[in-house]
């Protein structure tokens, strides 16, 4: 299933993306044979942006790394004067990709994942959706508010192998409020984006505009200093 | 929520299980999709379930009707001469209350033609060839009928190996292996099945007068919530004493998880290529469908 982004086989999507932009979800092989979890932006005939995951979970029921190179950068791209980014799954749950979107401008956060539902006891919602359901709404309506960004999220619905997939995909507005919601079948979701409103969430709440990257920058490389520069 | 005390006769020390509370819509919805999901997934419509009369197949017979339609499932019991008539009973009630069409074909004619032979096999052999008798007409009607065979093991049976490996252990999928007894007496009560199911001792009904408490030696109850605090909450061993289950049961518990690990694991295959199935060549059941 791998494929070099050259791949004859990618020629229907791009055809197809000179009438709607497609964010995919696919292993892209390296011409020096490494093959990354990545997400593929094609707009209007050519692949737009590629972000290879950074973050591969290797824990509990996840096995990435044992298959997959790790990408190790987040980049944003402009597209009708959003500026986009792209995440896969556990790149949302470590704070350092979202906010290193979030320095470079990012107003549209992509975010597709296949994420498992588990934790079914007993709680006071008692809703049908699972505790990993919970966690990534409330991730998601952070990572959007504290962004000040729109996330589209896009999630895997249905089951392999006597896992779920709860779908729940959604389009959450840079207030952190849900513009779009899917439920846990395969179906449509239609939402208005507008660039307006990034600004004035961004009028409200400064946070971008406030951001200390240069102080964030040298705390880390204190922190990084001292994590390495002792006697091993 | 709490859940539901355990079967009544053997429920001298309540203890508490509120922490084994499902939100049962949930899971029901989960597993009802799963039972639709990976069964037509493979090409069938149908699953064949093992009707016992006790609450594990009862509440897979009740899912399955539910996810694929009662005129998809076939429920079969199987009885042996020394079975309690209450087990077909039970049995016949669930299948009447879901509209499952049950089947009963007796083993006593296949066991006894065999331990004709080795007339001093013990209990313990006997129960385990009844396993593996049932086993095989579940797979004969799975490959008549074309319909897949559903399991009816639940987590606390399957960790403490508290089954007959390739008797009642085998099955094509097996939705409340995930469940553990006290959580599958929960749900029993969220989808209907009949209180005198539900509430009874359970017994694997190999022998007369057989108890799944007596012969494990502790309540259900009791290993449930040890075992999930030492699985699903990975609880240390001195945690789990701290916070009050005996250290002689936790020992006991333990030795038997880890010893019946060789039940849940498929056969080990002498590794001599490079490219081994299920070490290297790893993938899922579901691959290719």
């Amino acid at each position: 299933m791998a494929m070099e982004l050259d791949d004859a086989r990618l020629e229907p999507l791009l055809e197809a993306s000179r009438r709607i932009d497609l964010v995919l979800g696919m292993v892209v092989k390296s011409a020096d044979f490494r093959y990354y979890n990545a997400a593929v932006y094609l707009a209007e005939g050519e692949v737009r942006h590629v972000h290879r995951k950074v973050y591969l979970p290797t824990y509990g029921m996840f096995d990435e790394s044992r298959y997959f190179a790790a990408g190790d950068r987040v980049r944003t791209f402009d597209r009708h004067g959003f500026g986009v980014g792209a995440l896969v799954c556990e790149d949302a749950w470590h704070l350092s990709a979202p906010y290193l979107l979030f320095v470079q401008g990012v107003s549209l956060m992509l975010c597709i994942s296949s994420s498992p539902g588990r934790g079914v006891l007993a709680n006071p919602e008692a809703d049908l959706s699972p505790g990993s359901a919970h966690s990534w709404e409330d991730l998601l309506r952070t990572v959007a508010e504290y962004t000040a960004s729109y996330v589209v999220y896009c999630n895997r619905v249905g089951y392999e192998d006597g896992v779920n997939f709860w779908g729940g995909s959604a389009v959450l507005a840079p207030d952190g409020s849900t513009v779009a919601e899917a439920g846990a079948e395969e179906g449509m979701l239609f939402a208005d984006i507008d660039l307006r409103e990034v600004e004035r969430q961004r009028l409200n709440t400064p946070l971008l505009r406030d951001e200390k990257v240069e102080f964030t920058l040298r705390e880390l490389e204190r922190v990084w200093n001292e994590r390495t520069g002792g006697p091993y | 929520m709490s859940a539901p005390a355990g079967p009544t006769e053997v429920a001298d020390e309540p203890l508490d299980s509120s922490e084994l509370a499902l939100n049962l819509p949930l899971v029901e919805s989960i597993l009802l999709g799963f039972i639709s999901n990976e069964t037509t997934r493979v090409g069938f419509d149908k699953v064949v379930v093992g009707m016992s009369g006790g609450v594990d197949s009862s509440l897979v017979a009740a899912l399955a009707a539910k996810a694929l339609g009662p005129e998809n499932v076939i429920g079969v019991s199987m009885p042996y001469r020394a079975s309690n008539p209450a087990s077909l009973a039970d049995a016949q009630l669930v299948a009447e209350k879901f509209e499952i069409p049950l089947r009963v074909v007796e083993i006593t004619p296949q066991v006894d033609a065999y331990f004709e032979r080795f007339p001093d096999a013990d209990n313990q052999r006997r129960g385990n060839k009844m396993a593996r008798e049932r086993m095989t007409i579940l797979y004969d009607v799975s490959l008549a009928e074309t319909a897949l065979v559903l399991g009816t093991s639940n987590k606390t049976e399957l960790l403490l190996g508290y089954s007959t490996i390739f008797g009642d252990s085998a099955s094509a999928l097996n939705p409340i292996g995930d469940l553990y007894k006290s959580q599958v007496w929960q749900l029993s009560s969220h989808v209907g099945i009949p209180d005198q199911v539900i509430g009874k001792a359970p017994s694997a009904d190999l022998w007369e007068g057989q108890s799944d408490e007596s012969e494990l030696g502790y309540r259900y109850a009791a290993v449930d919530r040890l075992l999930f605090h030492l699985v699903d909450r990975r609880v240390a061993v001195d945690e789990l004493v701290d916070m009050g289950h005996d250290p002689a049961f936790v020992e006991a518990v333990l030795q038997r998880v880890r010893t019946n690990q060789y039940k849940r694991r498929p056969p080990i295959i002498a590794k001599v290529s490079l490219r081994t199935i299920d070490r290297e060549f790893r993938y899922p059941r579901d691959w290719g469908v």
